[in-house]
């Protein structure tokens, strides 16, 4: 269910490593307490993100989330598939429906990030 | 599962979408045992359901059902009730369930007659088969001829096999019925009622999809359209209030605002810019504030972003061009007619 290679946030979102790109998005767990996904707001390329600040919101048919920048550093893709379709974050949430890619500009930010295992313990015990 | 005046309420089951659906092409099942009961009884029983309603109480024969408002003396709602009347002597009302408490001590402080008031919360449960197929499934649990029922009647009779006040009502904007049974017998019922429905794809439904369906059907909700410092004719809700009697809880602050005129009213509105509007987001009108949403979302049925708000009179018409200020930013909207959904017949 939560990949061995993506590291994780208590804020539910995910970060997958490829160099210094970070590919965001949100977890399974988030996706499941949302419900159905109508709507999401990004931002766009180019933009400059600090850890922990708001990178966008996600909106289901009862409420609105914002997303937290898991990582700091230059927004250089961002998932245009979701305009049109943001209900694919219910379905494939790890895969398709990754959020944002990040250029890293400090990358011990990622160190302190959660593991899948102790994700999965994190939200086993929020319950 | 969130906290509902203290009752653990699921906010959905398969997802709000899904029972949406089912519940406009099927039917859908609502445990609304949370909903509040008192009873009224007695000789003068009718002067009192009469006083604090501002519907007419009088007008209603026994098995009819009415929407009603129950105010404060200044005008605004203490809560929304339906008003069934069982007999010449006896009265049977159904409140919100965060406000059954206030209620009960409203209507008790208003009782000057001999009224037997009764707080009857924890004689009932009630659950709630709501969409097209809603007939068809309770049918086979009942030998209440329903078909016959108007919409707004009860009758008292037995349902999956137990004692039952069957009404047509709901709060979704589709046809259906609401049961009050004993709470013991809830959960057979329950099940009985899934197997019933069946073959109809039945769902069990929550509060999220409970919300979609109401404000679609653009019926108002404690709490967001009206609260205490709003009245029936700012919420639009005239015909609830029978101002030809000569006194009820309110009246003199209701003929003191027919006569002054409203200053807000409530109206219904869609989305044109991208985003959602939320319960409580401010509405402007060519850059200066105006209103407030008090509900809004995602219509299912529409596939629009829909809302409701309160308006100045004057710029609370069809076709007004609005902005809704959406974390920081003004997105445009246009208020359109309610109610959004409405059922073929």
């Amino acid at each position: 269910m939560y990949p061995e290679q993506l590291r994780y946030t208590k804020e539910h979102e995910w970060v997958g490593l490829e160099g210094d790109v970070a590919t965001i998005g949100i977890t399974d767990h988030a996706q499941e307490e949302l419900g159905d996904i109508v709507y999401v707001e990004l931002p766009k390329p180019g933009t400059k993100l600090e850890k922990g600040k708001t990178l966008g919101s996600v909106e289901s048919v009862k409420a609105v989330s914002d997303i937290y920048a898991p990582v700091s550093g230059e927004v250089v893709e961002v998932n245009e598939t979701l305009a049109e379709a943001p209900e694919k974050i219910n379905t494939d949430p790890h895969g398709a429906a990754w959020l944002v890619k990040i250029r890293l500009s400090a990358p011990g930010d990622v160190s302190d990030l959660l593991s899948a295992a102790d994700y999965q313990s994190y939200i086993a015990a929020e319950k | 599962m969130v906290d509902f005046g203290g009752w653990d309420m699921p906010v959905q089951y398969s997802g709000i979408l899904d029972e949406h659906k089912a519940v406009r092409t099927a039917v859908g099942v609502f445990d609304v045992s949370h909903m509040g009961e008192i009873e009224i009884r007695g000789p003068e029983a009718l002067a009192l359901v009469d006083f604090v309603s501002t519907n007419s109480a009088a007008k209603l024969t026994p098995g009819k059902i009415q929407y009603a408002g129950l105010l404060y003396d200044h005008g605004g709602f203490v809560d929304d009730i339906l008003v069934h009347r069982v007999s010449e002597d006896s009265f049977f009302l159904c409140v919100n369930a965060s406000n059954q408490d206030k209620d009960y001590e409203h209507i008790r402080a208003a009782n000057r007659w001999q009224a037997e008031v009764d707080f009857a919360g924890n004689r009932y449960a009630q659950i709630a088969i709501q969409g097209p197929k809603a007939l068809a499934t309770l049918q086979k649990l009942t030998s209440t001829p329903l078909a016959a029922m108007r919409y707004y009647s009860f009758v008292d009779g037995e349902a999956a096999g137990t004692a039952a006040r069957i009404a047509r009502t709901g709060y979704t904007g589709e046809d259906g019925f609401e049961i009050y049974i004993a709470p013991a017998a809830a959960e057979s019922a329950w099940d009985a009622i899934f197997k019933a429905g069946a073959e109809f794809g039945i769902k069990p439904c929550g509060l999220g999809a409970r919300n979609t369906l109401r404000m679609e059907a653009a019926m108002p909700l404690y709490g967001h359209e009206i609260h205490a410092s709003i009245t029936p004719f700012d919420a639009g809700l005239d015909w609830i209030v029978k101002m030809e009697k000569e006194s009820f809880l309110g009246r003199a602050a209701l003929e003191r605002q027919r006569e002054a005129g409203t200053t807000r009213k409530l109206i219904g509105f869609e989305m044109r810019g991208r985003g959602i509007a939320r319960d409580g987001y401010e509405v402007f009108i060519g850059g200066a504030p105006a209103g407030w949403v008090t509900s809004g979302g995602p219509s299912p049925t529409l596939c629009k972003n829909i809302g409701l708000c309160y308006l100045p009179v004057a710029t609370a018409v069809v076709g007004q061009p609005v902005q809704i200020l959406i974390r920081g930013q003004l997105v445009d909207a246009v208020t359109i007619p309610t109610p959004f959904y409405k059922r073929a017949r």
